[in-house]
């Protein structure tokens, strides 16, 4: 694809651990269109947020180390960047909003001395300049009474409001990526919204891309153009939003999709559950990951992990059974 | 903060009277008396007890301690046996010497002792980290006196570069004064060090976990930046506090550093008091450190505000 922005293949983060290797990320492979909206789901601990981390090259070393794999951003690999390079992308090409906005700004700055200090390092302008644009972007965020605010420190604003600052410096310098690392986790129901809203509303007026990781599918539905599912650090599922929810492929995706409560649902039956907890990602490798929850599992799916293949156009699964050729049939009760 | 500063003077009083009366009485517990001491054993008791009566020591222990505290209200410390001098000239004869020997040893300490920690702490489990914080148990295990007489005799008895005793004289030029300063300020400074060392990297190690940090690599701040500048102002709090209190215990005086370098400052002073049953320089220098580490508490206090923004004394709304 000729307009992605980035494109993830077959990446793997693995941390050192004196216990044992853990593949935290361990094949993870998707593309992200420019100005589209690409959600990253799964359950905790599926390696989520160590991919975003590692697109950024933020993995703690040196116990952390990404092993294998290639990230093309704008035609040149992230993981073949110099240190230099590396300054530049971060917080001017690709910017990223973490998830608890109670603990992402630097508790000892005014969030005006930290806005200003992004912009002073990636663009070359005055200190004037600079506050005007932080004003700016603290005006678009929504930040009422934006000049004054400038000389709060992050204690005196709420959480939402936080997410707002942390939105705002990462929108300063126009990235053309943005990394939401589960952006609204940390928020009240409501705040949720506004900020999910304030996402989309940005990405018209700038036009950015946004990669959106969370474990909330009622996001991925409300923001997402494609969306991949992660289970145990690898791509079990990759596909439009739409058609992953019509027509899921993987045993996983449908259990994750079964476990969503619905309205329609009756209040007295209990919620749908994936049995069983997610391997110790010491010791995958050499197995489809999901073996031991798998309704559909066979002798294949304990000896042989399966390769992310292209089923139909543009949806990837990676299922020994879900083939071109093949297709399981999703079973009504389990 | 002007409230806060004339709170924390108010609380001087009652702190200054528990100490002062608390000193009183542990200086007349202390077995000996101060006439003997000064006429020496064999002096005949109708002079020692002239001595005692010109003292005012006849008087009953109430007594002499309405009075003692009348004329510390007065401002008026008394007189030392001893030199017979007012208590108060010793004192800011004294504390001036203290006072350049702190504040040249602490600086020291701070400079060498602040980046080793945070080095150590940005590279945790390195060589660096390892050896320095070997480094830094030694530092604090090593007994003063022992580290004083090995200072003693490595550079002035083998070597010969620096003085071994006293203090210098700026009248004889700068080097007579900096060369008497060099080895007693190393040894003054060694056990400050290797706490700061230590604190510092454990401060830092901690901040250096929180999620801010990554927030600001990934904004593309130089490492450097992220370090020195955000990671180091988060860490300082604790930092400020054990300076804070090294101060304290420096000034009051480096009891076996001056002893051992024959400095004249202000705990040697008090070694001597005590020797000699000087009541009334004991009193007056117990006070004056007493006053001296309230002084500093405030100053720390003060910089915490400037440090850390949610700390608000004023009781105003600060923080969730």
């Amino acid at each position: 694809m000729s307009d992605s922005i980035i494109s993830v293949k077959d990446l793997k983060t693995y941390f050192y651990l004196s216990t044992g290797i853990v593949k935290a990320v361990d094949g993870v492979s998707f593309t992200l269109s420019k100005g589209e909206t690409m959600g990253i789901v799964g359950e905790s601990g599926s390696g989520k947020s160590v991919t975003a981390s590692s697109i950024m090259r933020l993995i703690q070393k040196p116990i952390g180390k990404i092993v294998n794999g290639e990230i093309i951003f704008e035609g040149k690999d992230i993981l073949k960047m110099k240190n230099k390079e590396l300054l530049d992308l971060r917080g001017k090409d690709i910017s990223m909003i973490f998830q608890d906005p109670m603990t992402s700004l630097d508790p000892v700055y005014k969030i005006g001395q930290q806005i200003i200090e992004v912009i002073k390092v990636h663009q070359n302008v005055s200190k004037e300049k600079a506050k005007k644009i932080a004003i700016e972007a603290l005006e678009m965020v929504g930040i009422p009474e934006a000049e004054s605010r400038m000389n709060a420190y992050p204690h005196e604003f709420s959480g939402g409001m936080r997410q707002r600052v942390m939105i705002a410096m990462a929108i300063v310098c126009n990235p053309k990526l943005i990394i939401a690392d589960e952006p609204t986790t940390a928020l009240d129901v409501t705040v949720q919204a506004q900020v999910l809203d304030l996402l989309k509303d940005l990405q018209k007026k700038m036009g950015t891309s946004i990669l959106i990781i969370t474990h909330n599918l009622g996001v991925i539905w409300d923001m997402c153009d494609t969306v991949m599912v992660m289970y145990a650090g690898k791509t079990v599922e990759y596909a439009k939003t739409a058609t992953l929810y019509e027509q899921p492929l993987h045993p996983y995706t449908w259990g994750l999709l079964d476990s969503m409560p619905k309205l329609s649902q009756d209040t007295e039956k209990p919620l749908k559950a994936i049995k069983g907890t997610p391997p110790d990602l010491k010791l995958t490798g050499n197995a489809c990951n999901f073996h031991n929850r798998c309704p559909y599992a066979q002798e294949i799916c304990k000896n042989k992990a399966p390769e992310l293949i292209e089923i139909e156009e543009g949806h990837f699964a990676a299922c020994h059974f879900q083939t071109k050729d093949k297709k399981l049939k999703r079973k009504e009760e389990v | 903060m002007i409230k806060t500063i004339l709170q924390r003077i108010l609380q001087l009083i009652p702190i200054l009277f528990i100490v002062s009366t608390i000193v009183f009485v542990l200086t007349r517990i202390i077995p000996g008396d101060p006439a003997v001491t000064m006429l020496g054993p064999q002096a005949p008791v109708e002079a020692v007890e002239e001595l005692r009566e010109e003292l005012g020591l006849n008087k009953s222990i109430g007594e002499q301690y309405i009075l003692y505290l009348k004329n510390v209200l007065k401002g008026d410390f008394g007189k030392s046996y001893a030199y017979n001098e007012p208590v108060t000239k010793l004192i800011f004869e004294r504390f001036p010497n203290t006072l350049i020997l702190t504040a040249i040893s602490l600086i020291l300490a701070i400079i060498i002792a602040i980046p080793i920690g945070i080095i150590s702490a940005t590279k945790q489990y390195s060589i660096f980290d390892y050896v320095s914080m070997i480094g830094a148990l030694v530092g604090v295990s090593m007994p003063i006196f022992w580290l004083g007489l090995m200072l003693v005799l490595v550079f002035s008895v083998n070597l010969s570069w620096l003085p071994s005793i006293g203090m210098g004289s700026l009248e004889n030029g700068i080097w007579d004064y900096v060369s008497h300063l060099i080895l007693p300020s190393v040894c003054l400074a060694t056990i400050p060090a290797a706490t700061f060392a230590r604190i510092t990297r454990s401060s830092m190690l901690d901040i250096i976990k929180q999620d801010y940090i990554k927030s600001l690599r990934s904004k593309g701040l130089k490492e450097r930046i992220v370090i020195w500048k955000h990671a180091l102002k988060n860490a300082l709090p604790p930092i400020i506090t054990v300076i804070g209190l090294q101060i304290s215990t420096s000034l009051s005086g480096a009891i076996l550093t001056e002893t051992i370098f024959g400095w004249p400052g202000m705990g040697r002073m008090i070694v001597d008091a005590i020797e000699n049953r000087d009541y009334a320089l004991i009193q007056g220098t117990v006070l004056f450190i007493a006053f001296l580490f309230v002084f500093i508490n405030l100053i720390v206090d003060i910089i915490y505000l400037y440090v850390n923004p949610k700390i608000n004394y004023e009781g105003k709304k600060g923080g969730e």
